[in-house]
C-alpha cells in the first residue's frame, strides 16, 4: 500500500501536465534572459501540480505586442503577455482586453500587499487611484558609467564621477585637452535617457494630465526650458566634440565608443551593467547617478524606469486566472526576485528582494549594481517623475530621435526641434484618443 | 561580329571583368568575413583574404547557433526554408497547371470571370494587403505553421498565363486523337499534356523555388517560434542585436548559407533558369 | 482559340477550385478588408470601431510624413531602376560583342538573382558599416566621412546600391535576349553604309531595344516599390529621419508597429491603385509586342 501511494505520487509529480491547467505566457526575452526566464517558470511548475505555465518567446517587444493584438482579435490570446513600458498606454486604453493585476489578485483571493512593492517601479504601472494594473517583471533605469583609467590619466579623481552637467562638461574638456580620450561622453537612448529621464530627474513635466496618467486627453509638454537648455547643450557639445551621438532608438553606436575608450563617459540602462563590465577589457569602469543641472530647483528628483511588465489578458477560462494569480505571487517572492535581479541587472520589484540581495552581499561584491535602485528611490516620485503613459508612444520616440537629428544637423534649434516633437507627437496622441473613444 | 575591332573587344572584356568583380564583391567580402574570428574587423584594417576560422564558424552555426540573438542552429532553418520553397514552387505549379487546363480545354459559364479573378492576384502583392492577410491566417489558426508559411503565397497569375500560353500552342490533333482513343480529360491531361509541359514545368520550378526561398516579410510575420524560422528571415534577427555589435563573422556565415541553395540552382540550371525567367515575365 | 474540346461542366470548376480558393481567401478577401478598414477608425485590439469616411485618406494628404514617403519612394524607385538598367545595358552590350566568351561572363553575372533582397541588404550593410565596413574605410582615405546611420543621403545611396545590385542580373538577361533578337543583317547593312559602332548603337540597337527597355522600366519600378521591403527592413528600417521610409515600409510600420490600422489600410489602397496602373501599362505593352 505504501509502495502504491509512493508510486502514484511519483507518477503525479513526474508528469505535472497531468490534469493540470495550462497557462500561456508570451514574452520577448531572447537569449540568456529567455533561458533564465524558463528556469524560473520551471521552478513554479515543479512547486505545485495544479498549473503549468508555458512560456513562448514571441520575438522583440513590438512583435510580441503585435502578436498579442492579432491573437486577441482572433480570440486566441494567451493569459499573460509581457509588454514594454511604452506599450502601457495602449494596454490601459484597451478596456475589456486586460484584467488589472490588483483586481485579479483580489478576485482570486491571493495575498497581495501593494505596499511591499518598490513605488518607483510599480508607480509607472498604477492607475491614478494607485491600483496596480500590471506586474513589473523586468525594469531598469539609466545610470552613468565612466572610464576610471581615463579619469586618472587626465588628472581627475577616478573615484569621483561628475554630479552635475557643468562638471560633465568641465571633466570632458580636461579629458580631451589631456589627450586621455577623444571625446567626453556618449549616451544610449536620446528619448528615454536625455529627454524622458532628464525631465523626471529635474521634476519637469513630459506631458499634461500627470504625464498621461490622468487619461487619453493628455498632450506632450516636453518643450519646457530645462529640456530646451539640455538639448541646446547637447548640440553645442556635439559641435565641440565633447559629446558623440550614438544613433537613434537605443543608440547602437554608443557602447562601442565607450568600450574602445573613444569616449570617457557613457549613459545607459542599469541592466547593461554586466555587459559593460564584460566589454571593458582594458580599463576599470566607475558608476554614478545621472548628472543634473544644479540651478534647477528640485533636482535631482528620481529617475524613471524602462523595461516591461506582465499584463493579464481577458477572455480566458476562469480556472486559468487562479493559476496566473499563484504564478504572480511566486514571481514576486523575494527569492525569485532577488535571483532575477542579480542575474539580469533588472531592478528588484519588492523591498524584500532588495533587502535579500543586500544581505547576500551582492551589492558589495558588484560595485555599481545598486546605483539604479538608489536612483529611482532617491525621492518620493512626483506627478512628473512617476513615469509616463501616452498612446502611440513607440512612434513618438521615433519622432524624438528624428527631431534630435534635425537639431544635430543644424536644421533646427533646440526650441524648434522640441516644439516639433510636441506638435507631431500631439497629432499622434489625438489620433490615439479618437481611436479609443 | 560585323567588323573586327580589337580595341572594342578589349574594352568589352574590361567592362565585363569590372562588372563581374563589382557584382561578386559583396559575396566575396561576406565569405571572407565568415572565415575570420570575431575581432578581426574591429581593428580598422579590413581583411580581403580568407582567414583560418572557416570550419569553426560554420560548424558553430550548424551545431549551436547564436542563442543570445534568438538564433537556433541553421540546419533547422535551412530545412524550414527548403520546405517553404518547395511547397510554394510545387503548389504554384500544381494549381496553376490545373487552372490553365480548365480555362483552355473547357467551355463553361463564367470562364472569363475565373480568368480575371486569377489575373487580379497580379495586382495585389502581399506587401499591400499584409495586415488583413495576416489576420486571415491568424483566424484560420495557421500562424507558425508550414501551411501558413506557404499557402497564402501559392496563387499565381504568371504561372497560369504561362501554361495557358503553352496549351494554346498545342495542336488540336492531339486532343482529337485522344478523344478517338476514348481518353477522358484527366487521362489526356496526365498522359499527353503533362509530359509535353515538362521543360516548362522545370523552368518555372527554378524561378518559383528562388521566389519561395527568398521570401522575407511573410515568414518574418507568420513565424513566431524559432523552430519555424526560415534562414532569410532569421538573418535579420541576428544582425539586429541590442546593446552590442553584431557578430559579423557569424552573420556572414549565415548569409552565405542562405544564398548557397538558390545560387546553386541558378548556376547549375542556368539554361532552365533563363528560360523560366524570360517566359514568366512575358 | 481552341475549339471547345471537353464538355464536362463540373470538372473545370474542380480543376480551378484550389487556385480560386487561395485567391479568394488570401487575396480578394484581405484586399476587400483593407478597403473596408480604410474607412474605419479602430483601436489596436479591435474593441471600438467607428466609420470615419475618407478621414484616413484626408489625414494622409495632409501628413508631411506620408508626402515624404511618396517623395522618397519616387527618388528610390527612379534611382534604383536607372542604375540597374544602365549597368545591365552596358554589360549586355559587352557580352553581345563577345560571342564565345560571352557565355562565361553571363554565368558569372546572373547569380545575384539568387540572392534575396533582404540578404543583399545585409551584405551591403556590412560593406558600408561605419565601424567595420570596407568602403567607409576606403572613403575615409579620400576624405569622405561615410555614415548611413546619421546621414540621410548616405542611407539612400546604400539602399539604392543594394536594391540595384540584386536586380542587375535580371535586366542583364532581358537585354541580352533583346540584343540577340536584333537581326545581324541590319548591323551589316549599316556598317556597309559607313556607320560606326557608336552611330549604330543609337540608330539601330537603342530603338530596337526600346520595347525591352520599356518593359524593364515598368517591371523594375514595381520591383523597387514593392519587393525591396527586405532591403529596407534589414538595413535602415526607414531611417535616419525617415529618409528611406518607402511607402511599402510605411504601410507595414504604421499597421504593425504603430497599430494605426485605418491609416495603414488607406495607404494599402493607394498602393493597390498604383500597382493596378502599372500592371495595365505593362499588359498594354505586351499586347503591342504580340502584334509585331
Amino acid at each position: 500500500m505504501r509502495f502504491l501511494a509512493a508510486a502514484s505520487l511519483a507518477l503525479l509529480t513526474s508528469s505535472p501536465a497531468f490534469a493540470a491547467t495550462e497557462v500561456h505566457w508570451w514574452h520577448a526575452m531572447g537569449g540568456e534572459l529567455g533561458a533564465k526566464l524558463e528556469e524560473i517558470v520551471k521552478g513554479f511548475n515543479e512547486s505545485q501540480s495544479d498549473y503549468v505555465v508555458i512560456p513562448s518567446y514571441k520575438g522583440s517587444y513590438p512583435e510580441t505586442l503585435t502578436a498579442t493584438m492579432a491573437a486577441f482579435r482572433a480570440k486566441q490570446q494567451p493569459a499573460i503577455v509581457q509588454v514594454f513600458e511604452v506599450g502601457t498606454g495602449t494596454m490601459m486604453a484597451a478596456k475589456g482586453a486586460t484584467r488589472p493585476v490588483y483586481k485579479l489578485m483580489q478576485d482570486e483571493g491571493e495575498a497581495f500587499d501593494p505596499k511591499s512593492y518598490v513605488t518607483a517601479v510599480v508607480g509607472y504601472y498604477t492607475d491614478p487611484e494607485g491600483n496596480m494594473l500590471s506586474l513589473p517583471f523586468n525594469s531598469s533605469t539609466p545610470i552613468f558609467y565612466y572610464n576610471k583609467d581615463v579619469f586618472q590619466k587626465a588628472g581627475l579623481d577616478p573615484e569621483t564621477p561628475p554630479k552635475t552637467w557643468a562638471e560633465v562638461e568641465d571633466f570632458s574638456k580636461k579629458i580631451m585637452e589631456s589627450g586621455a580620450a577623444k571625446c567626453g561622453f556618449t549616451t544610449g537612448w536620446i528619448s528615454w535617457i536625455q529627454t524622458e529621464n532628464l525631465s523626471a530627474w529635474h521634476n519637469q513635466p513630459i506631458g499634461t494630465e500627470q504625464n498621461g496618467f490622468g487619461g487619453p486627453a493628455a498632450r506632450l509638454s516636453l518643450n519646457g526650458p530645462v529640456q530646451v537648455k539640455h538639448w541646446g547643450n547637447l548640440k553645442k557639445w556635439a559641435d565641440e566634440g565633447v559629446f558623440m551621438y550614438g544613433g537613434p532608438t537605443d543608440g547602437d553606436n554608443a557602447p562601442p565608443m565607450f568600450y574602445s575608450q573613444e569616449c570617457a563617459m557613457y549613459m545607459n540602462s542599469s541592466a547593461s551593467r554586466a555587459g559593460v563590465v564584460a566589454n571593458a577589457k582594458d580599463f576599470k569602469v566607475g558608476f554614478g547617478m545621472l548628472p543634473y543641472y544644479d540651478d534647477v530647483a528640485g533636482a535631482p528628483q528620481n529617475s524613471i524606469i524602462g523595461g516591461a511588465t506582465l499584463w493579464v489578458m481577458e477572455g480566458r477560462p476562469a480556472e486559468e486566472y487562479k493559476g496566473v494569480a499563484k504564478f504572480f505571487t511566486y514571481l514576486s517572492s523575494p527569492e525569485v526576485q532577488a535571483d532575477w535581479h542579480q542575474f539580469s541587472g533588472y531592478l528588484p520589484i519588492t523591498r524584500a528582494a532588495e533587502d535579500l540581495t543586500r544581505q547576500q552581499g551582492f551589492y558589495e561584491k558588484n560595485p555599481g549594481s545598486d546605483v539604479g535602485v538608489r536612483q529611482i528611490t532617491l525621492n518620493e516620485p512626483t506627478e512628473n517623475s512617476k513615469g509616463l503613459r501616452f498612446g502611440n508612444y513607440v512612434q513618438i520616440r521615433t519622432i524624438i530621435d528624428e527631431e534630435f537629428e534635425q537639431l544635430l544637423a543644424g536644421k533646427k534649434d533646440a526650441q524648434g526641434a522640441l516644439d516639433a516633437v510636441v506638435e507631431r507627437g500631439n497629432a499622434l496622441l489625438a489620433e490615439f484618443e479618437a481611436q479609443n473613444k | 561580329m560585323v567588323e573586327d575591332r580589337p580595341l572594342l573587344n578589349l574594352l568589352a572584356h574590361l567592362v565585363l571583368i569590372v562588372g563581374v568583380a563589382v557584382v561578386a564583391m559583396p559575396l566575396w567580402i561576406a565569405f571572407v568575413a565568415s572565415t575570420h574570428g570575431p575581432n578581426d574587423f574591429m581593428s580598422g584594417v579590413v581583411p580581403i583574404l580568407p582567414g583560418p576560422h572557416l570550419v569553426e564558424n560554420y560548424s558553430r552555426m550548424f551545431s549551436t547557433g547564436v542563442s543570445t540573438s534568438g538564433m537556433p542552429p541553421v540546419g533547422r532553418m535551412l530545412l524550414n526554408s527548403a520546405i517553404m520553397a518547395l511547397s510554394i514552387s510545387i503548389g504554384k505549379i500544381a494549381i496553376s497547371i490545373l487552372s490553365a487546363f480548365a480555362i483552355v480545354y473547357f467551355r463553361f459559364p463564367l470562364r472569363m470571370l475565373a480568368f480575371w479573378v486569377i489575373f487580379a492576384t497580379l495586382m495585389l502583392p502581399v506587401e499591400v494587403r499584409i495586415v488583413p492577410t495576416y489576420k486571415v491566417v491568424a483566424d484560420l489558426g495557421l500562424l507558425n505553421t508550414y501551411a501558413g508559411l506557404s499557402i497564402p503565397l501559392i496563387a499565381s497569375a504568371t504561372a497560369t498565363f504561362l501554361f495557358r500560353q503553352l496549351f494554346l500552342t498545342m495542336p488540336d490533333e492531339l486532343t482529337e486523337a485522344a478523344r478517338i482513343d476514348g481518353a477522358g480529360p484527366m487521362k489526356f491531361f496526365r498522359d499527353i499534356l503533362l509530359p509535353l509541359s515538362r521543360t516548362n514545368i522545370a523552368a518555372l520550378f527554378v524561378i518559383m523555388f528562388i521566389y519561395g526561398w527568398n521570401q522575407y516579410l511573410w515568414p518574418l510575420l507568420v513565424t513566431t517560434s524559432s523552430d519555424k524560422y526560415t534562414i532569410v528571415a532569421g538573418i535579420k534577427r541576428m544582425a539586429d542585436v541590442a546593446d552590442a555589435q553584431p557578430q559579423w563573422h557569424l552573420v556572414m556565415a549565415t548569409a552565405i548559407l542562405a544564398v548557397l541553395p538558390p545560387l546553386l540552382v541558378v548556376v547549375l540550371m542556368q539554361r532552365l533558369f533563363v528560360k523560366g525567367l524570360v517566359e514568366t515575365e512575358k | 482559340m481552341k475549339r471547345a474540346l471537353f464538355g464536362n461542366r463540373l470538372l473545370p470548376w474542380l480543376l480551378l477550385a484550389p487556385q480560386l480558393a487561395v485567391t479568394a481567401i488570401f487575396f480578394l478577401w484581405p484586399a476587400a478588408q483593407a478597403i473596408r478598414q480604410s474607412f474605419l477608425r479602430e483601436d489596436a485590439f479591435g474593441l471600438s470601431t467607428s466609420f470615419v469616411g475618407l478621414a484616413n485618406y484626408a489625414a494622409l494628404w495632409g501628413s508631411a510624413e506620408y508626402l515624404n514617403a511618396v517623395r522618397v519612394t519616387a527618388i528610390f524607385a527612379v534611382a534604383t531602376t536607372l542604375l540597374s538598367l544602365g549597368v545591365a545595358l552596358v554589360l549586355a552590350l559587352a557580352v553581345d560583342r563577345l560571342v564565345r566568351a560571352g557565355k562565361v561572363y553571363t554565368t558569372l553575372l546572373v547569380w545575384p538573382y539568387a540572392v534575396a533582397p533582404a540578404v543583399a541588404g545585409i551584405l551591403w550593410w556590412f560593406i558600408f558599416n561605419p565601424t567595420v565596413g570596407l568602403l567607409p574605410y576606403v572613403l575615409d582615405r579620400v576624405g569622405y566621412d561615410w555614415n548611413h546611420l546619421m546621414r540621410p543621403r548616405d542611407a539612400m545611396i546604400l539602399v539604392v546600391l543594394a536594391s540595384a545590385w540584386s536586380r542587375i542580373s535580371y535586366c542583364f538577361l532581358f537585354f541580352v535576349a533583346g540584343l540577340q533578337s536584333i537581326p545581324q543583317s541590319l548591323h551589316e547593312a549599316a556598317a556597309i553604309d559607313g556607320a560606326g559602332p557608336v552611330k549604330r548603337f543609337f540608330t539601330i540597337t537603342l530603338p530596337l531595344l526600346s520595347p525591352t527597355t520599356f518593359f524593364l522600366l515598368v517591371v523594375n519600378i514595381v520591383y523597387a516599390m514593392f519587393e525591396t521591403f527586405g532591403v529596407i527592413d534589414a538595413t535602415t528600417e526607414g531611417g535616419p529621419a525617415q529618409s528611406t521610409n518607402i511607402m511599402v515600409y510605411k504601410v507595414w510600420f504604421d499597421g504593425f508597429i504603430g497599430q494605426n490600422l485605418g491609416s495603414s489600410a488607406a495607404q494599402s489602397v493607394i498602393l493597390m491603385l498604383i500597382v493596378i496602373a502599372l500592371t495595365v501599362i505593362q499588359f498594354r505593352w505586351i499586347e503591342k509586342r504580340v502584334a509585331y
